[in-house]
């Protein structure tokens, strides 16, 4: 008896011993990984990383035909994706009880959520660069846009499914038809929530290198015009930092940093604004 | 109390209600054709190569882009093999990082422990591959692959895997920074789905006079299974896709080794790396091929992860 | 099996049938409703009440799978028909529901929501029906002051009397409450029950309720209904102290239920 719950008690000790290393192992590589960022990334930053536009190996310069480009095509991306991912959403949540459609597509959205980035770079180079001829910003910004319809799907619809039906049995019960139930009463008891969703995707596509490789492609001039190819900073990120040249390699440090923090802000901003989000309720 | 409730106003809202389902109901559509269109546009590029090259590209190992002559089996085998590894190690630490918050965390720990692991969450990739090629690889080759070498290079059965040079990079390497990615997404899956464990089951076991490790292991461990299924699902999905991270630390060699110290190479590095200056109809075909096997395995992996929780719901539903 | 003939009534239900999927929940329902008076509906939970009330507004139809046949005549026209018009069927009859359902805007918005749908009326006119709504669910005291704050912001009684002037501001003819007050605490529920009594000078009013000491407080008729068909009708003295059928009977002193 004593044998046995000594047994108990050293099992229960080892495994609970085993959980705190585990965690302690995913902390040292959060900060390995940050503390690298800061200690090869900070000592590059300079005010001409917002000045200059990408420098041919060997020169000084910045990056700012790149942060403009990832600004506008993130944007473009989210303009897109953002509508039509409420709207689609939308129905799932609030008339997909009946018909194939909404379980399908609900089945269908889970799985691009997770579908490799990559491979939404090479739908879009098939049906849109081939077909226009050319690496455009255009196509940039269509793939980006393929990452953050999912995100929206998902959270418009989980948000809405978080509204409770008496409230839009309460707006139906008053006359109002279904349009006006669902814009004026449940999406907007979902506002917070929703735009949290956007954060989040936009935090994602930011980031996003894959996609960008064979679409948008890269430039190294400031570029303003959305059919030629466009810089990006992931994609200068990525071809600077396998370069051998060594500036080039500070230049994609100082854009990993600023990548980084950019993600990480936009991902806090969207947990602080879903804690308010969970204290209205 | 008579009130206008003119026939046209009426009418009006009802063509409004049906244009505003039918709008939403386009979009859903339009969701539902991104994933057609997706497989659609890499089967018609890929044609080419699979005429030429049949059934036979999974099972060849060849890839030259001279003589014109390609296989998908080094990728396929890098792509499944880095994934392994990422969710052999992922897996058990995820669960221990989620026990951690759960059970063991003091109270005012639980958020800054849970915002870090949202933290490795969101990460870009990319700055992992960063860290991975200049950082880790180095002091992986120097301190670890040695050892690794010496002590189970000889070993029975899985000695073959780990010898060779130390290079740093490689399919181990790749594969270890995937599980490094993969944690956060499969701990913090795990940790939601133990808090909403019902306390008054954890209670009762407690109340008998349980320890903590097995309120977990025979309590919330049955419990959440299908959501711990998920998670593992989703980070195994993650892994087979991963691009970046995998590109600058895999070495993007087509060749096939028993060792994982050796470079290797996955389907998303080799479209990466070769698909803008891959020359001919059919390198880049046989690249979009490539493609069109990612997807293929990822679906698979994603639709029977969803099946299974469906089916486990369903058993749960009438357990209860 | 009606004890008490109901004159030139509001509501007529001739042989209502229900539906869901293949559960039968109500069967073959004949009743008259009084015009304004309160009805009550009791009955143990299960018994198709919730599910009777829903079909006055043909609120049902929001799910799949719920079917309703039979009719039911709302001033000798059928809403059953699939030529009702919803919208207006609902603008013509108002429901309060078991929890309090403010909608995600300002007090002033969620009284002028269902209005806006129907009417169009200038700033001053809205403003008096927001008033006169406030002041008949007697809430106008309260919230004057605050008419632009959320309406999640008022406590739960007062969420329910916001919810209450939100259905009577549209001016319907009916007003069915789902148990209205079950959410609620004692001195709300006394509010909500004083309020019933002053509605129903101008409107005909439905209620289900659990609760049988409220049914006996606030209706003039009671329903008791068991397993989805309607076992007794009557005057509500006469089912509360002299019910004709030993079902009713047992329920009603507790035997059962």
């Amino acid at each position: 008896m004593i044998a046995l719950y000594t047994r108990r008690r050293l099992i229960n000790g080892i495994n609970l011993t085993v959980a705190l290393l585990a965690m302690l192992f995913g902390l040292f590589w959060l900060g390995w990984i940050l503390w690298t960022l800061i200690s090869h990334g900070f000592p590059s930053l300079s005010l001409s990383l917002f000045t200059q536009m990408t420098p041919p190996p060997g020169s000084n310069g910045g990056l700012l035909n790149a942060i403009a480009g990832s600004l506008f095509m993130t944007m473009v991306a989210t303009l897109i994706g953002t509508p039509v991912g409420i709207l689609a959403g939308t129905y799932l949540a609030e008339f997909g009880q009946r018909g194939w459609l909404a379980p399908t597509t609900r089945f269908i959205n889970d799985i691009l959520l997770s579908a490799p980035s990559i491979v939404i770079g090479l739908f879009i180079y098939e049906v849109y660069v081939v077909t226009m001829g050319h690496f455009s910003g255009w196509a940039g910004s269509f793939a980006l846009a393929m990452i953050v319809i999912p995100v929206v799907v998902r959270t418009t619809e989980n948000m809405l499914c978080l509204v409770p039906n008496s409230l839009r049995e309460a707006a139906a019960a008053l006359g109002a038809p279904q349009w006006k139930v669902v814009i004026l009463v449940t999406l907007r008891a979902s506002t917070t929530g929703i735009l949290t969703g956007i954060l989040l995707a936009v935090a994602r596509v930011s980031g996003e290198t894959a996609p960008l490789l064979f679409t948008a492609l890269n430039n190294q001039f400031w570029n303003g015009n959305m059919n030629q190819p466009m810089a990006n900073l992931p994609v200068v990120i990525f071809q600077f930092a396998m370069s051998p040249y060594e500036d080039w390699q500070h230049l994609a440090w100082a854009g990993a940093l600023l990548i980084t923090f950019t993600v990480l802000t936009l991902n806090i901003l969207a947990r602080f604004f879903f804690r308010q989000k969970s204290q209205s309720y | 109390m008579t009130r206008p409730f003119s026939p046209a106003h009426l009418k009006r809202q009802h063509l409004l209600d049906l244009a505003f389902r039918n709008t939403t109901r386009l979009f859903a559509f339009l969701v539902f054709a991104i994933l057609a269109g997706t497989l659609v546009s890499l089967l018609i590029g890929s044609l080419p190569a699979i005429r030429t090259f049949g059934f036979g590209f999974l099972f060849s190992s060849e890839w030259n882009p001279v003589t014109e002559k390609f296989g998908a089996l080094v990728p396929i085998i890098g792509t499944l093999a880095t994934s392994a590894i990422a969710l052999l190690i992922g897996i058990p630490v995820s669960f221990g990082i989620a026990l951690f918050l759960t059970e063991l965390s003091p109270r005012w720990l639980k958020r800054p422990l849970g915002i870090a692991v949202e933290l490795l969450a969101g990460i870009p990739s990319i700055i992992y591959g960063m860290w991975g090629l200049f950082v880790f690889a180095p002091a992986f080759a120097d301190h670890v692959e040695p050892w690794l070498t010496e002590h189970l290079g000889n070993a029975a059965l899985i000695g073959p895997l780990f010898q060779g040079p130390p290079m740093g990079i490689g399919m181990l390497t790749a594969g270890l920074i995937l599980a490094i990615m993969v944690i956060p997404f499969i701990a913090s899956v795990m940790r939601d789905v133990f808090e909403i464990v019902p306390p008054m089951f954890k209670e009762s076991a407690y109340g008998l006079g349980a320890t903590t490790w097995e309120v977990v292991w025979h309590i919330v461990l049955p419990y959440t299974k299908i959501g711990v299924v998920g998670g593992i699902m989703l980070g195994l999905g993650r892994a087979l896709g991963e691009t970046m991270a995998v590109t600058f630390v895999i070495g993007n060699a087509h060749e096939l080794s028993a060792s994982l110290l050796m470079p290797g190479n996955s389907i998303s590095s080799a479209l990466a790396n070769e698909f803008t200056e891959a020359v001919g109809k059919l390198y880049t075909s046989a690249l979009i091929e490539l493609g069109l096997i990612l997807f293929f395995i990822t679906f698979l992996v994603l639709s029977l992860a969803k099946l299974l929780l469906i089916q486990l719901a369903k058993r749960e539903g009438k357990q209860s | 099996m009606n004890g008490t003939v109901i004159t030139n009534p509001k509501v007529v239900i001739k042989d209502l049938n229900f539906h869901y999927g293949s559960f039968h929940a109500l069967k073959s329902i004949n009743l008259n409703i009084p015009e304004k008076k309160v009805t009550a509906f009791i009955g143990p939970s299960g018994c198709g009440k919730s599910t009777l009330l829903r079909t006055f507004n043909r609120m049902y139809e929001l799910y799949p799978k719920q079917v309703a046949s039979g009719e039911i005549l709302l001033d000798g026209q059928n809403i059953l028909d699939a030529k009702q018009d919803l919208n207006r069927l609902r603008a013509k009859v108002g429901m309060v529901f078991q929890k309090p359902t403010p909608f995600p805007m300002s007090i002033f918005d969620n009284i002028t929501f269902g209005v806006k749908l129907y009417e169009n009326l200038s700033k001053r006119d809205m403003a008096d029906r927001v008033e006169w709504a406030l002041r008949k669910a007697a809430l106008w005291e309260e919230v004057k002051d605050k008419l632009k704050q959320s309406g999640n912001s008022l406590s739960g009684g007062q969420q329910q009397r916001l919810c209450i002037a939100r259905a009577i501001a549209v001016k319907p003819e009916v007003v069915l409450l789902d148990e209205p007050a079950s959410a609620l605490d004692p001195i709300s529920t006394a509010h909500i029950e004083e309020l019933i009594h002053e509605l129903k000078k101008d409107y005909t009013i439905l209620i289900v309720t659990h609760n049988m000491q409220q049914a006996a407080r606030v209706s003039d008729y009671t329903a008791y209904m068991y397993l989805g068909d309607l076992i007794e009708f009557g005057d509500t003295d006469m089912i509360f102290t002299t019910p004709k059928k030993t079902a009713t009977e047992d329920y009603i002193t507790g035997k059962f239920g």
